[in-house]
């Protein structure tokens, strides 16, 4: 069945069939997930990747010389150009696999511990996930380097003309988020970077949240790090990916010694082996790196153009149809941002709504978003965060407004 | 005046009567608006509880060998939780409290809220009152 009222190509209940968890129910209603934002659902494709793998060929990589080893081997190093491709990354030894966005973070910061001096300038959003202010504080502790924060506005965008000043010869590093995990701006990257590299400052772009809805080019983007969690994108957890300029990862120490990262080992000396693998000491989640490409290959199929535009589809539906609700005010009202909506009703505290549209079935995120900077910021103890995917319909959207409405009923 | 055991026994009566999730979650809401207050100068850091997404303060005071409390939350749902244990174990004596076993809220079909890693922090909360206990039965001794 075709949806007759979307612009695009899309057949969401075929592609809803590839996803075995929403047939399920909850508390006796079929599931309505719309938690997206904080892990996506995986498609039955890469699942059987996730099978084939420890069915066929499971062994630990770059070492054996007997054929299973050799092909685990393979697909890893496969899964790795996907993700280059993907992103349009140089050169594939540019794509380091880590554990997922935190890990790649921390990465960075631990690398550039070395690199930084006492009164240089960090620069961060106002907007940040915790995972990507706490680093940066720590390394702040560590060098004596300074932390300043971009600012944001009431409609939960960053005040680009207090980025401009904050921005000095002193800026080494500018962190910003590429679309907000508590709102959903798409913050405008393209200028961040390119003002950034005016200063001389190299720029991380947090993709965690853009990567299920945006195809980033790297390249042209021209951004120095570009990190991502493939949970978030149809993949499996506990994989994700750190982009680096070759030569800033050539600039950087390895972050963790052990097997796999080394060239070679006396106990005087200790020689790191090239990239990627300077950063990618032990074994890594084989299977994982291979179920990222295998999510990758999903989502390309259906078309990151189709899925945008599908998705806005849904965000300004489900928008309008929040907005009739009378006290419901949406928090982050950028003319750009993704499938996602935080919101609150009058003084309703945003558990007690989670609590009991769970009740009805529907899954939706609660609380501060491990962003509390912007919940300071508007003064809220938290949100209830609905966000949005390419297999979610507008009928899930009708039955997440009639169990929010009956959640202000049951509240007021 | 009733013990710990007669109360709860009380409260899963009282829950028996609902059909369903919708009506449990109505009373529940209800017995929050009875919860015995906390004064506002004891709504400190001290008295949050840590492990919920609300934000929930006890404070619990003896009178004569009965521990009494009173409580409040900023979520509505939590303040009924609260305001439950509270009917349970408040003007109880300390020794009581310790001892006394929690499993009626898995009677009254709370019992996802009873899971350690929920948000709400229902164990966190027993938790604190049984620490109150704890600390004031020594006071007692």
């Amino acid at each position: 069945m075709k949806v007759a009222s979307t612009k695009v190509n899309f057949d969401v209940e075929s592609i809803r069939k590839d996803f075995p968890i929403l047939s399920r129910e909850v508390n006796g209603k079929p599931l309505v997930y719309f938690d997206n934002a904080a892990t996506s659902q995986t498609p039955q494709q890469v699942i059987d990747a996730i099978v084939d793998y420890y069915s066929r060929y499971n062994a630990n990589i770059h070492r054996g010389v007997h054929t299973l080893s050799q092909e685990a081997t393979d697909a890893y190093e496969q899964a790795r150009i996907k993700v280059q491709k993907h992103f349009n990354a140089d050169k594939s030894h540019e794509i380091i696999l880590t554990s997922g966005t935190t890990h790649a973070i921390n990465l960075v910061a631990s690398g550039f511990s070395s690199l930084l001096k006492e009164n240089e300038e960090i620069i961060v959003s106002a907007l940040e996930h915790h995972s990507n202010i706490v680093p940066w504080q720590m390394l702040c502790e560590k060098t004596g380097a300074k932390l300043k924060v971009i600012p944001m506005n009431d409609n939960g965008t960053l005040n680009m003309e207090e980025y401009e000043k904050l921005l000095s010869e002193k800026t080494k590093l500018v962190f910003v988020n590429h679309v907000s995990n508590a709102l959903g701006t798409i913050n405008p990257v393209e200028e961040i970077i390119r003002k950034a590299h005016n200063v001389g400052a190299a720029v991380l772009l947090d993709g965690a949240q853009a990567a299920p809805h945006i195809k980033a080019n790297v390249q042209e983007l021209d951004v120095d790090f570009y990190v991502v969690s493939a949970h978030k994108m149809c993949g499996p957890t506990g994989v994700g990916m750190l982009y680096g300029k070759e030569e800033w990862l050539k600039k950087l120490p390895p972050y963790q010694g052990g097997g796999e990262m080394i060239a070679t080992v006396t106990f005087e000396n200790t020689t790191y082996a090239d990239l990627p693998h300077k950063f990618e000491a032990g074994t890594p989640d084989i299977c994982g790196g291979i179920a990222f490409g295998a999510a990758l290959d999903y989502m390309n199929a259906i078309g990151f153009e189709n899925i945008a535009t599908y998705e806005h589809e849904l965000l300004e539906y489900a928008t309008e149809k929040l907005l009739e609700i009378e006290g419901l005010r949406i928090y982050g009202t950028s003319a750009e941002k993704t499938a996602v909506i935080s919101f609150n009703i009058g003084d309703i505290h945003p558990y007690d709504i989670g609590t009991i549209i769970d009740k009805l079935g529907i899954a939706v995120r609660t609380g501060h978003h491990c962003a509390q900077p912007v919940m300071d910021y508007y003064k809220i103890p938290g949100t209830v965060r609905a966000s949005f995917s390419f297999y979610n319909t507008k009928e899930e959207i009708d039955k997440f407004i009639e169990a929010v409405k009956r959640a202000k009923t049951m509240l007021s | 005046m009733s013990n710990i055991k007669e109360i709860q026994d009380e409260i899963v009566d009282e829950f028996e009567m609902f059909d369903d999730w919708m009506q449990r979650y109505e009373h529940m809401i209800e017995l929050g608006k009875s919860l015995p207050l906390i004064e506002e100068k004891y709504k400190t850091e001290d008295n949050l509880i840590k492990g919920c997404q609300s934000k929930v303060w006890v404070h619990a005071n003896l009178e004569g060998d009965r521990l009494i409390f009173t409580a409040d939350s900023d979520a509505i749902i939590t303040k009924g939780i609260i305001a439950i244990l509270i009917r349970a174990y408040s003007n109880q004596h300390p020794k009581d409290i310790i001892e006394a076993d929690t499993t009626f809220i898995d009677e009254i079909g709370l019992k996802e809220h009873l899971s350690p890693t929920r948000a709400n922090g229902l164990v966190s909360m027993i938790k604190q009152l049984k620490m109150y206990a704890v600390a004031y039965q020594t006071q007692l001794n």
